[in-house]
């Protein structure tokens, strides 16, 4: 693509270095990246957080398909608990941002993070 | 499989309304509701992730929110970091890979505690879907 072969080399290595470090990310952690995507965007090249996140989830296409695809040849992946799993969750997600505009954020955000918590020891222990 | 919907519907309704990532709340689901090990919960979410983030990429993109030469950059320049991740999981055992995802689990709680003290003086989040 032309746009890409006009990107100026320093810009290129950045975004190649967060490629890899969010290729590393989502490979050993089995979720997107977006958690090195976006603060990396921001500090590295400026971006705001609105943008930041909108162009992680593009690049997340790319990262949790290869990704996938190379869990599939360790024989990791269970393709039926995948779609059972991921064509719900569109849905879900559809009302999780109708939501966020009638919630507190803030109130849920911190019952989320105890739910985190207490599913981390819950892993841990079980 | 009524296991799978609900962690699929419940995580979806997280993401959108937190703006966390669907995997950081599908790989534990997968562990504790449909029985799966860690190393096959963390490969099937990767699956999982794709049609999220493809909605999710679409609706920010109507708002001209996505950079797509830089999207496309990111996302072709992981492949070798994504193969070498993959490849480092699965030299893991469930155990260990278990508890690193554990303190990833709760280093995504304090960032969530973080934005919503951040957000309580300043109102509402912008963002939705960070994958």
């Amino acid at each position: 693509m032309r746009v890409v072969a006009e990107l100026p080399p320093a810009r290129l290595l950045r975004l190649g270095v967060i490629g890899t470090l969010a290729g590393v990310f989502s490979g050993l952690f089995g979720v997107g990246g977006g958690t090195v995507i976006v603060p990396l965007l921001m500090l590295w090249l400026g971006y705001g957080e609105r943008a930041a996140t909108a162009t992680s989830l593009a690049a997340i296409i790319f990262i949790a398909s290869f990704a996938a695809a190379v869990q599939g040849l360790y024989g990791n992946v269970n393709v039926l608990d995948a779609v059972l799993v991921g064509v719900p969750a569109v849905a879900g997600v559809l009302v999780g941002t109708w939501l966020q505009q009638r919630l507190n954020a803030s109130v849920i955000s911190l019952l989320f993070a105890a739910i985190l918590v207490a599913s981390a020891v819950e892993l841990v222990i079980q | 499989m009524i296991g799978e919907l609900a962690i699929g519907l419940g995580a979806g309704i997280i993401a959108g309304l937190l703006g966390v990532g669907g995997g950081v709340l599908f790989v534990p689901g997968l562990v504790l509701f449909a029985g799966l090990s860690q190393h096959q919960a963390e490969a099937t979410s990767l699956l999982a992730i794709v049609p999220v983030a493809i909605i999710g990429t679409y609706r920010q993109d109507r708002y001209g929110n996505v950079n797509r030469a830089d999207a496309l950059v990111v996302g072709l320049l992981s492949v070798a970091g994504a193969a070498a991740g993959v490849a480092l999981a699965n030299a893991l055992t469930g155990t260990a890979l278990r508890d690193a995802f554990a303190c990833l689990m709760v280093l995504v709680a304090l960032q969530l505690v973080r934005r919503a003290l951040r957000e309580d003086r300043r109102g509402r989040p912008e963002h939705a879907g960070q994958g």
